[in-house]
C-alpha cells in the first residue's frame, strides 16, 4: 500500500483558494518547533508575530497603520508584477525600477527645493512612475527588439539601479548641508512640500496606500473587465491560441513591463518622500524582491495580493517584535518568512495533484 | 511528547505574561545594530559592550536589543517600538540611524537616546564616536613596514568622512615609514556582506596588495587572505584573534564598555545630559589589538611608541606639514587639524590616487 500522485487535468479551485491558508498554518507550526528549538515559548512567539501588532495594548496603536506603510509598496509593485507573471513575463527587477523610480521623483523634488509649490508632489509622483517606466523600458525593448531574457536583463539593472543609487546619494542628490555625508535632504523633516506624511495623523495612511488600494481595484477591473486582461491572461495559459486570437507579444511585453515599472517606480517616491525620507547608499531594502513573493503568495490575483502583502508585512512588524521582546535573533525570523514561501510552493502540490491510495503493489 | 507539553504549558502562560510590566526601579537600556551580533567586528563589539552593561549592573538595569536593522524607514519603527516598550536609554549604533533617530527622539521626550558616529543632537539625544584614525595611524606604520610589493589593499564602505579619515591617516603614516607606498582602495558600498568582502579582498590581492586594511565588519577578508598565505591583514572593530598570528598580525578594538557603563550610570543618578562625545585611544574608546610575532620587534616597539604618543597626546596623527591631494597646503609645518575639518573630511590626501566616488 502507497501514496501516488495523480496529476489533476485542471488545478483544484479549492485547493488553490486552501492551501495559502494551510501553508500558513504548517508554517506556524514548523516555525514554533524551530523557536522552540531556540529556547523560546513557541506559542508566545507565534503569538507576538501574528497577534501582538494587531492587539498588544502597548504595541498595537502604533503598529497597526504601521502594517499599512510596510504593506503599501509590496502590493503597489506586487500588482505591477503580477500582470507579466499571468502572461508568462517574468520581471525579476522590480527592485532596479523601485530605485529609480525614486531616484528620479527625488531629483525631480530636489531640483525645486525649497518651492512650497503643492505642484511639486504630483510632478514628484509622475516622474517617479516615469522612472521605473523607463527602467523596465530597456528589458522591454531588448526583449521584443533582440530576442534577450527578459529575467536576467531586469535582474542585472537592479545592480546598475544599485549603484547610480550610491553614485547620486553620495554625489548629485547629496544635501549640501549634510556636511560631507551621504545622503539627500530628508523630505520628511526639512521639505514639506514635497513630503508624503501620514494624511491623518496615526493612520499610517500616506498616498503610497492610497495608491495601492486603487492599484488593487484597477487591477481587478482590468483583469476581469478589460480586453488587455483578456490578453494576459490567455496569453499565460495558452499562448498559441492567444497568437491565433490575434494578441500582439510585443504589445503585451510593452505593456505588463511598462506597467510593473511605473508601479515600482512610483512605489519607490512615496517611499522615499515619506517613511525613508531620503535618498540614502541603503535606500533600497529588497521590496522589490519580497513582492515578487507577495505576488506568488496572492496566486497572483489583486484580492490575493492585498492581503499577501497585509499578511507579509504583519510577519515583518511581528518578527521584529519578537526580536526585541523574545530576543529572537533576525536570522530566525528570516528563516520563518522563507518557511513561508516554501510552505506555499509546497503546498500547491495539492492543487496540481490528487492523493491517491495505491492498495496493489505496483512492479 | 516533551514539545507537546511545551506548547501546553506555554498556551496557560502566555496569557499571564502579556501583562507583565517591569519593575518600577530596573532601568531598561536598548540598543540597534545594523548588523548581526554575531558579525565579529562593529556590532558584535557593541554587543560585548551591552553584556559588560548587564554585568556591571546585574539587576538593576535590563537590556535589549535589536539586530540587522536596516538603515531607513524600517529603522524609525524598530527605535519607536523600543521606545514603546519602555527603554529609558536607547543606543543606535550606526550613522545611517541618525535621522530616525533624530525623529523618535521628538515623540519621546522622556527617553534619552545616543546615536553612535553622527551629529545631530537633541536635549535627549546625545552623540558619540571614536577617533578610530588615531589606530590607523598605528596600521599604517605596522603595514608600511610589512609590505614587499609596497601595495597595500582597503577594503573601503562608504564614502563618507570616517571612512576616509582611516584611509589618510593610515595612507600618512605608512607613507612616512615607506616612501615608495601605494595604498589600492575598493568601496565595497557596505558594513558587513562577508561575500562582498572576500571578492574585495581577493581582487586587491590579485592586484598585489600584501597587506590588507579594511574598514568593513567581517572577517571574511581575513580568510581570504589567510587562503592567500603571505597577507597582512589587521582585525577591524573588534581583535579578530582567531586568525592571529597570521595573517592578522594587529586590531584596531573599538571598546564602548566604559562609556555605555557611564552614560547608563548617568541615567540612573538621573544626571544624563545630551553630549558630544569625541574619544581616542586616550581614554581606551580605541584599542590597539596585541601585535603578533609575524611583525618585526622593531617595527612592533615604533607602534607601539606611536601609540603611547598618540594617547598622551604628544602626537596628533593629522600633523603638518600635509597637502591635499590636489597639491593645495591643508597643514603647514607643525599644524594640526581641527575637529570640524576632520569631522567633515571629504579629501584625500596628497600621494593617494583614485578619486573619492561620488
Amino acid at each position: 500500500m502507497r501514496f501516488v500522485l495523480e496529476k489533476r487535468p485542471a488545478p483544484s479551485r479549492l485547493m488553490l483558494g486552501l492551501t495559502p491558508i494551510l501553508a500558513v498554518i504548517a508554517t506556524m507550526l514548523a516555525g514554533g518547533v524551530m523557536f522552540w528549538a531556540l529556547g523560546a515559548n513557541p506559542v508566545e512567539a507565534i503569538r507576538t508575530i501574528f497577534v501582538d501588532p494587531l492587539f498588544d495594548p502597548t504595541f498595537a496603536s502604533y503598529s497597526r497603520p504601521q502594517l499599512l506603510v510596510k504593506a503599501a509598496p509590496l502590493i503597489l509593485i506586487a500588482i505591477g508584477l503580477s500582470l507579466g507573471f499571468r502572461a508568462g513575463i517574468w520581471n525579476i527587477g522590480a527592485e532596479g525600477q523601485y530605485i529609480i523610480g525614486a531616484v528620479v521623483g527625488a531629483g525631480v523634488g530636489l531640483a525645486f527645493y525649497p518651492t512650497e509649490s503643492r505642484l511639486v508632489f504630483p510632478a514628484m509622483v509622475l516622474a517617479g512612475a516615469f522612472g521605473g517606466w523607463v527602467w523596465a523600458m530597456i528589458p522591454a525593448l531588448l526583449k521584443t527588439r533582440l530576442g534577450t531574457n527578459e529575467i536576467l536583463v531586469s535582474l542585472m539593472l537592479v545592480y546598475v539601479a544599485e549603484n547610480i543609487l550610491a553614485s547620486v546619494a553620495s554625489g548629485l542628490l547629496k544635501n549640501p548641508e549634510g556636511r560631507g555625508f551621504p545622503g539627500s535632504r530628508n523630505f520628511a523633516r526639512d521639505y514639506p512640500a514635497a513630503s508624503n506624511l501620514e494624511l491623518l495623523p496615526g493612520t499610517g495612511m500616506h498616498w503610497g496606500v492610497i495608491a495601492a488600494f486603487i492599484a488593487v481595484i484597477a487591477a481587478y477591473v482590468l483583469m476581469t473587465r478589460h480586453k488587455m486582461g483578456f490578453a494576459i491572461r490567455l496569453t499565460g495559459e495558452a499562448p498559441r491560441a492567444a497568437r491565433f486570437a490575434g494578441v500582439n507579444p510585443t504589445r503585451l511585453v510593452v505593456f505588463s513591463l511598462g506597467m510593473a515599472g511605473a508601479l515600482a517606480g512610483m512605489a519607490g517616491l512615496f517611499e522615499v518622500s515619506g517613511p525613508a525620507g531620503q535618498i540614502s547608499i541603503d535606500f533600497g531594502s529588497g521590496y522589490g524582491f519580497t513582492a515578487i513573493i507577495v505576488a506568488f503568495l496572492g496566486r497572483l490575483h489583486p484580492i490575493g495580493i492585498l492581503l499577501a502583502g497585509l499578511l507579509m508585512a504583519l510577519t515583518y512588524i511581528g518578527g521584529e517584535l519578537a526580536q526585541l521582546m523574545l530576543g529572537m535573533p533576525a536570522a530566525a525570523i528570516q528563516l520563518f518568512q522563507g518557511m513561508l514561501l516554501f510552505f506555499l510552493l509546497a503546498m500547491d502540490v495539492f492543487a496540481n495533484y490528487r492523493i491517491r491510495l495505491k492498495t496493489r503493489e505496483a512492479a | 511528547m516533551n514539545l507537546f507539553k511545551t506548547l501546553a504549558v506555554g498556551a496557560a502562560l502566555a496569557a499571564g505574561l502579556a501583562g507583565t510590566a517591569t519593575a518600577q526601579d530596573t532601568t531598561k537600556v536598548g540598543f540597534i545594530y545594523v548588523g548581526p551580533i554575531g558579525d565579529g567586528g562593529w556590532t558584535y563589539e557593541h554587543n560585548k559592550a551591552r553584556l559588560a552593561v548587564e554585568e556591571h549592573f546585574g539587576d538593576a538595569v535590563e537590556t535589549v536589543y535589536q539586530e540587522s536593522v536596516p538603515e531607513g524607514a524600517d529603522a524609525e519603527r524598530a527605535i519607536t517600538q523600543m521606545a514603546l516598550s519602555g527603554a529609558d536609554l536607547i543606543f543606535t549604533t550606526s550613522f545611517g540611524f541618525m535621522d530616525a533617530t533624530v525623529a523618535v527622539a521628538e515623540k519621546f521626550p522622556d527617553v534619552k537616546f545616543e546615536h553612535a558616529t553622527g551629529y545631530k543632537t537633541a536635549d535627549n539625544l546625545a552623540v558619540y564616536s571614536a577617533r578610530f584614525y588615531e589606530g590607523r595611524a598605528v596600521q599604517g606604520t605596522i603595514a608600511g613596514h610589512l609590505t614587499d610589493s609596497n601595495i597595500v589593499g582597503y577594503i573601503a564602505s562608504y564614502p563618507i568622512p570616517e571612512v576616509i579619515r582611516g584611509i589618510n591617516s593610515a595612507y600618512i603614516h605608512a607613507k612616512k615609514v615607506n616612501p615608495d607606498v601605494e595604498f589600492k582602495i575598493i568601496w565595497a558600498y557596505t558594513w558587513f556582506d562577508p561575500a562582498k568582502e572576500a571578492d574585495a579582498a581577493k581582487a586587491l590581492i590579485e592586484q598585489g596588495a600584501d597587506v590588507i586594511l579594511q574598514h568593513t565588519d567581517s572577517t571574511a577578508p581575513q580568510a581570504a587572505a589567510a587562503e592567500a598565505g603571505n597577507v597582512y591583514t589587521f582585525g577591524q572593530a573588534s581583535d579578530m584573534s582567531e586568525y592571529a598570528p597570521m595573517p592578522r598580525v594587529s586590531s584596531i578594538i573599538d571598546d564602548w564598555a566604559p562609556y555605555y557603563i557611564e552614560r547608563v550610570q548617568a541615567v540612573i543618578d538621573g544626571t544624563w545630559e545630551t553630549a558630544d562625545t569625541w574619544d581616542g585611544i586616550g581614554p581606551g574608546m580605541v584599542g590597539i589589538g596585541e601585535i603578533s610575532d609575524a611583525v618585526p620587534a622593531e617595527v612592533k616597539a615604533e607602534a607601539l611608541a606611536l601609540k603611547d604618543a598618540i594617547a598622551s597626546g604628544e602626537y596628533h596623527p593629522f600633523t603638518g606639514p600635509l597637502n591635499k591631494q590636489d597639491g593645495s597646503a591643508w597643514l603647514a609645518e607643525g599644524e594640526t587639524a581641527d575637529d570640524g575639518t576632520l569631522l567633515g573630511m571629504d579629501f584625500y590626501v596628497e600621494g593617494i590616487e583614485g578619486e573619492i566616488p561620488n
